[in-house]
């Protein structure tokens, strides 16, 4: 690689301080599990062996939000869990982006009731929507690379474009 | 149930203005909420009945009718291995029935929901919140009047 050739022989290399950080955290999301409902299934085997969600550098699953960088919200959000879903994404310490998993959390899904917040948009910034009901773990992984990608060309997240 | 057990029954309850139907081979007893207390206490603790166990107690909203709403309670013999149900009809204006809480301590939550979704009130419930709603709230779900969407803003919602 050209980073080694340059490393090897010269010891040094130059380039933006920013890009060095974005490549850092692209390769770094730790994800904040928001595991509500069914999607959350899905969502733990996407993080075990089979599909590895550490191949990307997501292995380290904080259930604190102040150690996370991405909430994956994963599940049914009802008007009374909206409150502590938003608590908890206040907590999360800036730069943050925001999973939106499955059809539930994206739209209300098959739940158009009374109870259910139809799409968490309406409360949260959404970086990205994942379909599918439940998602597949695959289609977790590749959101998750969209994510990635999106952070190393330094796009804004959904929080700052408000 | 035998037709035996139905008519020892009938005779136990003979001093309270009780009707009896027939809900797919279970029996139920209509009566009204006055005697609620006095005819359950009967088929709780009399031997020859003994309906020990209450299943469940439910709302019904029977939008059309004069007496709009209804509860349904449903009891299990552990002994005779039958069940049976008694069905309340409310008033429509001011729903309102005295709270089975007295005779099973189990009917506490059953009542609380009943109350979260038709506004039924127990009197002498001993603690009569909403179960599943939040507490603010000011609307009764399963009403037949109540959009199936909710009415909205009427539940707060954090701010974007």
């Amino acid at each position: 690689m050209g980073l080694e050739d340059k490393l090897s022989k010269d010891g040094f290399f130059t380039s933006k301080i920013d890009a060095l950080i974005q490549w850092s955290r692209s390769n770094s999301v730790w994800p904040m599990p928001m595991g509500i409902s069914c999607c959350a299934i899905e969502m733990m085997a996407a993080a075990s062996a089979r599909f590895d969600i550490s191949r990307f550098g997501s292995e380290v699953f904080r259930f604190s939000p102040r150690q996370s960088d991405v909430m994956i919200v994963a599940g049914t959000v009802t008007y009374k869990m909206s409150k502590v879903v938003r608590k908890i994404y206040d907590q999360m310490p800036d730069p943050k982006w925001v999973i939106a998993m499955g059809a539930c959390t994206s739209s209300g899904g098959m739940y158009r009731t009374y109870s259910v917040v139809q799409g968490i948009d309406q409360f949260l910034p959404v970086d990205l929507y994942v379909a599918g009901c439940p998602p597949r773990p695959e289609n977790l992984l590749n959101s998750l690379i969209i994510l990635q990608e999106r952070i190393k060309k330094g796009e804004k997240t959904a929080s700052e474009n408000i | 149930m035998n037709q035996k057990r139905l008519e020892l029954i009938k005779s136990k309850l003979a001093d309270f203005e009780i009707e009896l139907s027939d809900i797919n081979g279970t029996p139920a007893i209509i009566t009204n909420p006055a005697n609620i207390i006095i005819i359950c206490s009967i088929l709780k603790t009399d031997l020859d009945i003994s309906f020990e166990m209450l299943l469940d107690v439910m709302g019904v909203d029977n939008f059309q009718k004069e007496k709009r709403f209804e509860v349904v309670c449903s009891l299990y013999s552990l002994k005779y291995k039958d069940r049976i149900f008694i069905k309340v009809p409310l008033d429509s204006k001011n729903p309102e029935m005295p709270s089975l809480t007295a005779v099973w301590k189990g009917a506490n939550w059953f009542e609380r929901e009943t109350f979260d979704m038709f506004g039924i009130k127990f009197t002498g419930h001993p603690d009569l919140r909403r179960i599943y709603m939040p507490e603010e709230y000011e609307h009764f779900p399963l009403r037949k009047d109540f959009p199936l969407l909710g009415i909205p803003d009427s539940i707060y919602l954090p701010k974007k």
